[in-house]
């Protein structure tokens, strides 16, 4: 489904040069979840923010569904892949009421947006449908999430990419999000690529864990793996007992 | 089949209702503070001021009566006459009138124009960006007074000249304001996503961008009013606003300079209608302020 081979991302300011990914190779068959750990600034949200099309500056090779990938991207393109973003708090326009949020994705991408497809949307992310009337400050964190993930779903990509979608989030709130993923997916047979720092979470959701660190990957591991505290490379050991760690406090 | 709850249908009358509850709720927060209780009143009262002055006024603002010329402020004639003997009050109302109609006219054209400048160099950036703000520099250090003064010389001296001059040099500010809220607005996640549902530029400006830049903007016409309300004035005194007769009150107290020792009434009164109002605009900009911009909220 997703295929990246040789992938380098590099900012130049002046004569520095910061080189944040380094020659990824990446395959994420369909249906498959696959999460990406590190630590901040290791280059995984920039990972996802090359894959959508929002940044440029990337070389290598892009293949969603079989079709490669430029820096500019028509229609149908967007369609493939869309994005969960990390802060439900600035991912809906704060003027827009929920109703106008989701039926936006569809005028835009010549589909119908009428109020019963949105009700629908609403519904299927556990939402009433007298939310559409709502404006995003009547929301709490978890619900607004819950309308991101809607207005993701509503064109219907096959693929879903997820930006730490439930870090800023309450650990209570976390789980309903991750199941609501969970759910759809088996629903839909969705592909996730889930970006985290969060070793349970990427445990729970996913069927394989890349370990980034530095722009590449140094390891793959398992839920078992995890679960078990188990790894091969020292920083994804070292990951492993940091989690852990915070996990007995 | 899957039953699905369609979105109850709000008639006119309660979208309707809606907004008036939301225009309520505004003015209601604006009359919360004494100062912009103050402003905002003072500002509803020109208003209504300029738009009945025939009604209100008690004489012509133009008909001269030399016999009573230059008479102080008394039952007859609360704030006196000048020196053709018509009388200040109906004048000042009346004046109220060009004034009005010189801050609106300006402001009209300088809200959307800056807007849309600021908006497009904050939402492309690069070299769109650079064009169009080294524009505004350049025209941010043209004196608005001296360049009237130009127009003046180049296209006669009258009230369109005026706002011609003032609009040409007022608009950078809010250009670069709006610039700046276009900036931050630009790289929001909400307008990265739309990115991903292929909302095209023109949508993602007018539909995204810019209504997040229209408070600020409001704020900084607002306050702007007073400056213009000053400007206006100027040029009326040195003879480049309106004509004789009509009314205008920097070219009233340019006309009462003469009698400012005996007759003070003369050149006080307008200058007192100036100082009234561009005060009320700054205090009702700064109240604007606190109401639509949550990041300078006091307390």
């Amino acid at each position: 489904m997703i295929r990246i081979r040789d992938f380098n991302v590099r900012y130049r300011s002046g004569k520095t040069e910061n080189h944040v990914v380094r020659g990824i190779d990446l395959t994420v068959a369909q249906g498959e979840c696959v999460g990406i750990v590190g630590e901040s600034g290791c280059g995984k949200s920039t990972l996802l923010r090359c894959l959508v099309g929002l940044e440029s500056g990337w070389t290598g090779n892009i293949e969603i569904d079989g079709q490669s990938l430029g820096a500019v991207r028509g229609k149908d393109d967007l369609r493939r892949a869309q994005m969960v973003f990390q802060d439900p708090f600035g991912s809906l326009h704060p003027r827009h009421r929920i109703g106008r949020a989701l039926s936006e994705p569809l005028r835009c991408m010549g589909l119908p947006g009428s109020p019963q497809r949105v009700a629908a949307a609403l519904k299927e992310v556990g939402l009433p449908a007298s939310f559409a009337h709502r404006f995003p400050h009547q929301l709490s964190g978890g619900q607004r999430q819950r309308v991101a993930i809607a207005r993701a779903l509503i064109i219907e990509p096959p693929i879903l990419l997820l930006d730490e979608p439930t870090s800023a989030l309450d650990v209570s709130v976390q789980a309903e999000i991750l199941n609501l993923l969970s759910d759809r997916r088996d629903e839909r047979g969705l592909t996730y690529l889930l970006v985290s720092h969060d070793l349970a979470v990427v445990a729970h959701m996913c069927d394989r864990i890349l370990v980034m660190q530095n722009g590449v990957f140094v390891e793959e591991l398992t839920p078992d793996n995890i679960r078990l505290a188990k790894a091969t490379h020292p920083y994804a050991q070292h990951l492993m007992d940091v989690s852990l760690l915070s996990d007995a406090l | 089949m899957t039953y699905v709850p369609l979105p109850e249908r709000r008639s006119l009358r309660e979208n309707l209702g809606n907004m008036m509850g939301a225009t309520g709720r505004f003015v209601a927060d604006l009359m919360r503070e004494p100062l912009g209780r103050a402003g905002f009143i003072v500002v509803m009262l020109l208003i209504l001021i300029a738009i009945f002055a025939p009604l209100i006024a008690p004489y012509s603002p133009t008909r001269q009566a030399l016999g009573s010329a230059l008479q102080a402020p008394s039952a007859t004639h609360w704030l006196g006459t000048d020196e053709y003997g018509r009388d200040i009050l109906s004048r000042l109302i009346w004046g109220t009138r060009i004034t009005m109609q010189t801050i609106l006219s300006i402001s009209a054209i300088v809200g959307p124009v800056g807007l849309i400048i600021g908006v497009t160099a904050g939402f492309f950036g690069g070299r769109i960006d650079a064009v169009l703000m080294r524009f505004t520099d350049i025209v941010l250090s043209f004196p608005s007074l001296v360049l009237a003064l130009a127009f003046a010389a180049a296209m006669g001296a009258g009230l369109q000249t005026a706002i011609i001059a003032i609009s040409l040099t007022a608009w950078p500010p809010v250009a670069r304001l709006a610039r700046a809220e276009a900036l931050v607005v630009r790289n929001a996640d909400y307008v990265n996503a739309a990115r991903l549902y292929g909302a095209g530029k023109l949508r993602l400006i007018f539909l995204y961008v810019v209504p997040m830049c229209i408070p600020s903007v409001i704020v900084r016409l607002t306050l702007n009013m007073a400056t213009i309300t000053l400007t206006a004035a100027s040029l009326g005194f040195l003879g480049l606003g309106a004509q004789p007769p009509s009314p205008e009150w920097g070219a009233m107290i340019s006309a009462g300079r003469r009698f400012m020792l005996d007759q003070w009434w003369v050149a006080l009164m307008p200058g007192f209608a100036i100082l009234l109002t561009s005060l009320a605009f700054n205090v009702l900009g700064d109240a604007l302020r606190d109401v639509l911009d949550p990041r300078y909220t006091r307390k």
